[in-house]
């Protein structure tokens, strides 16, 4: 973890309202998928706290990497604004990242992503795939207009997409894919909405499930307690993991969601 | 640096800056990106007797200038934090100010007595104005009996001095101030911060899952300043001073105001080197401003007849 000023090598709309930002500086050295970096959108107070965004893509040879990020509110609009050549303040790579050690070569691994969750999977699919692990990736979005990367994932993936008004792909959700197309695997990495992560852990699509969360966040490191849920077994107790350190990235039935 | 060495009762700073509590956890993860040894202190998180959990998220929602928290003191509780927690502290040469907390009386006195034994705690900040709990806390820190009387049992039981945490949340500070002073409070940390609200535009209802949460930030340093100046000139205690604090020229104004040290919550989170960045830039902007020592600042907005050190030599 280190908070550096990283120079901004492109910034471009890829679907409606979704930006691909690259940045270089030295930490990518440090990353892994799954992580997210917290990011310092403006250098005064409007607004003040950092944004959390999952890294996409990591390039260690060029020490760049991306980000893909949906222009929301004022932090997203600003960083939409960044142009090539600008220094934008990160602090990364932040969180433990999905365990690409825990699929075995030969295996296969089912990706499935909704909406902005679908960036972390990308540079995963890719680790993946240089291991030897099939990968089948399924992803959901609103509407076409929404879509991004499919051809990127497919290029060494099945792929699938779903939309929620069925404008492209499979009209409905990513589990509508995952129970027509009958899909099953050995190992399940998601990233998305709650309700989808929750219709994911309830079914058994692959033995082995990893769920990446999202919470608001204060520090992003694990100091202030913003960012905290309940694990599975004590619902209602006290033993909690922070989602910014613990994860973002839990075994399915690990925290209560 | 040895123009930012300051004494208060139990502490002897090497430099009066610190991060405040809640914001800096136990210190373990800013370890990672520095050396705290170079802090003058560190406000541990608040300790409660048992572990608590605290709300159910949002915990966080973001306002013009700052932030509003609701954690509800959510901490490991009195055990882990005297046996794991601090004793992890004890590699660095540091005097701990522990946050004590609690729902009842018993509670602050059960936390106060054990924790004070702790070798690497100088002295305890107690808080009677935490306003993301039901029970306790800022119920404490509004009634200047109840804080009075809190303030006297703890002191009875405290093996180090005790500063009292104060709630902006009153309409008259320096009474409350004045109370805990009589009680035997060796200081005053303040302030606390504001109760406040955000309410989400689609969904109608407040962006915080307790409703309420705790202003900081930037947006509340004028309040904190404010509350200072009005204090300092009426107690006879030392006021470490907070609420929004983000640079060295922050910490002079403090100074002004009536602190003899400061803390520095909520801008950790925005730059975690806030306070390693203010301890380097003091001793320059000290000078620029004509003092030998940062205690010449202490109170200069009130005490009126005083040069400037330059107008002296
Ligand atoms: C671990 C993690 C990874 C993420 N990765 C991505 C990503 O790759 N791409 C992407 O587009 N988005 C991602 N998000 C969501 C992203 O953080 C929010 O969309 C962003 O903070 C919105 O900021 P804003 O100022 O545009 O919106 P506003 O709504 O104006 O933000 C107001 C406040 O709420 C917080 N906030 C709003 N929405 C969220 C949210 N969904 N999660 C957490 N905090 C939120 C903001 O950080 C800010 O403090 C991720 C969130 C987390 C926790
Ligand atoms: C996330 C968060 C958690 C906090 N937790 C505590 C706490 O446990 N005990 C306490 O006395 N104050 C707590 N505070 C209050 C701060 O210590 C400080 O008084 C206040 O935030 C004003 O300073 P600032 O504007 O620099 O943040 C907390 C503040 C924040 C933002
Ligand atoms: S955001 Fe501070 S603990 Fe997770």
């Amino acid at each position: 973890m280190k908070k550096e000023l990283c120079q901004v090598v492109s910034n471009q709309s890829i679907a409606d309202s979704i930006y691909e930002l690259t940045l270089s500086g030295s930490m990518v050295e440090e990353m892994k998928p799954g992580q997210f970096v917290h990011v310092k959108v403006s250098s005064g107070l409007d607004p003040m706290l950092r944004r959390p965004i999952s890294i996409a893509s990591i390039h260690k040879e060029k020490s760049e990497f991306t980000i893909i990020y949906r222009k929301q509110g004022r932090g997203t609009s600003l960083l939409a604004e960044k142009k090539p050549g600008e220094f934008v303040d990160i602090l990364g790579p932040l969180g433990n990242g999905f365990p690409v050690e825990e699929a075995s070569v030969g295996s296969t691994a089912i990706l499935v992503g909704g909406g902005i969750g679908v960036p972390p999977l990308y540079e995963l699919a890719k680790q993946l795939v240089k291991k030897g692990i099939k990968v089948i990736t399924i992803l959901g979005f609103q509407n076409e207009s929404a879509v991004f990367y499919e051809s990127k994932f497919a290029e060494f993936s099945e792929t699938y997409i779903a939309t929620v008004d069925g404008s492209y792909g499979t009209k409905g959700f990513v589990t509508d894919v995952l129970s027509t197309k009958n899909i099953g695997g050995d190992i399940l990495y998601s990233c998305g909405p709650t309700p989808m992560l929750r219709a994911i852990e309830a079914s058994s699509y692959a033995p082995k499930v990893y769920l990446s969360l999202e919470e608001r966040m204060g520090c992003g490191i694990g100091a202030c307690f913003a960012c905290v849920c309940h694990v599975k077994d004590d619902p209602d107790g006290h033993a909690y993991k922070k989602v910014c350190s613990d994860g973002p990235v839990f075994r399915a039935g690990e925290v209560a969601i | 640096m040895r123009s930012l060495s300051i004494e208060l009762p139990g502490l002897s700073l090497k430099n009066p800056i610190m991060p405040a509590s809640g914001c800096f956890g136990f210190g373990k993860e800013y370890s990672q990106l520095f050396d705290l040894n170079i802090l003058g202190s560190i406000m541990v998180k608040a300790t409660t007797p048992e572990p608590r959990f605290g709300n159910p998220t949002p915990r966080v929602a973001e306002t013009p200038g700052g932030m509003l928290n609701a954690i509800g003191l959510q901490n490991p509780g009195l055990e882990k934090v005297v046996t794991e927690e601090l004793p992890w502290l004890e590699k660095f040469n540091l005097p701990i100010i522990a946050n004590v907390a609690g729902s009842t009386e018993e509670d602050y006195v059960r936390v106060a007595e054990r924790i004070s034994k702790a070798p690497n705690v100088h002295a305890l900040e107690l808080n009677i104005s935490c306003p993301n709990v039901k029970t306790g806390g800022i119920a404490f820190g509004t009634d200047p009996e109840m804080a009075k009387d809190l303030t006297k049992k703890v002191k009875a039981v405290s093996d180090v001095p005790v500063y009292v945490k104060l709630s902006p949340n009153v309409t008259d500070i320096v009474k409350i101030a004045k109370a805990v002073e009589a009680g035997g409070a060796d200081g005053l940390t303040m302030i606390n911060t504001l109760v406040g609200m955000r309410i989400d535009l689609h969904s109608a209802q407040p962006i915080l899952s307790n409703r309420t949460g705790g202003l900081s930030g930037a947006a509340i340093k004028p309040v904190a300043l404010r509350m200072i100046y009005e204090v300092s000139q009426q107690v006879d205690i030392p006021i470490i001073g907070m609420g929004g604090i983000q640079s060295a020229e922050d910490v002079i104004e403090f100074f002004y105001a009536g602190a003899s040290a400061v803390a520095v919550g909520t801008q950790n989170f925005v730059d975690p080197f806030v306070c390693p960045t203010i301890i380097q830039e003091l001793p320059a902007l000290l000078e620029k401003l004509g003092y030998d020592h940062i205690s010449d600042c202490i109170g200069r907005s009130w005490k009126k007849n005083e040069q400037p050190a330059y107008h002296r030599a």
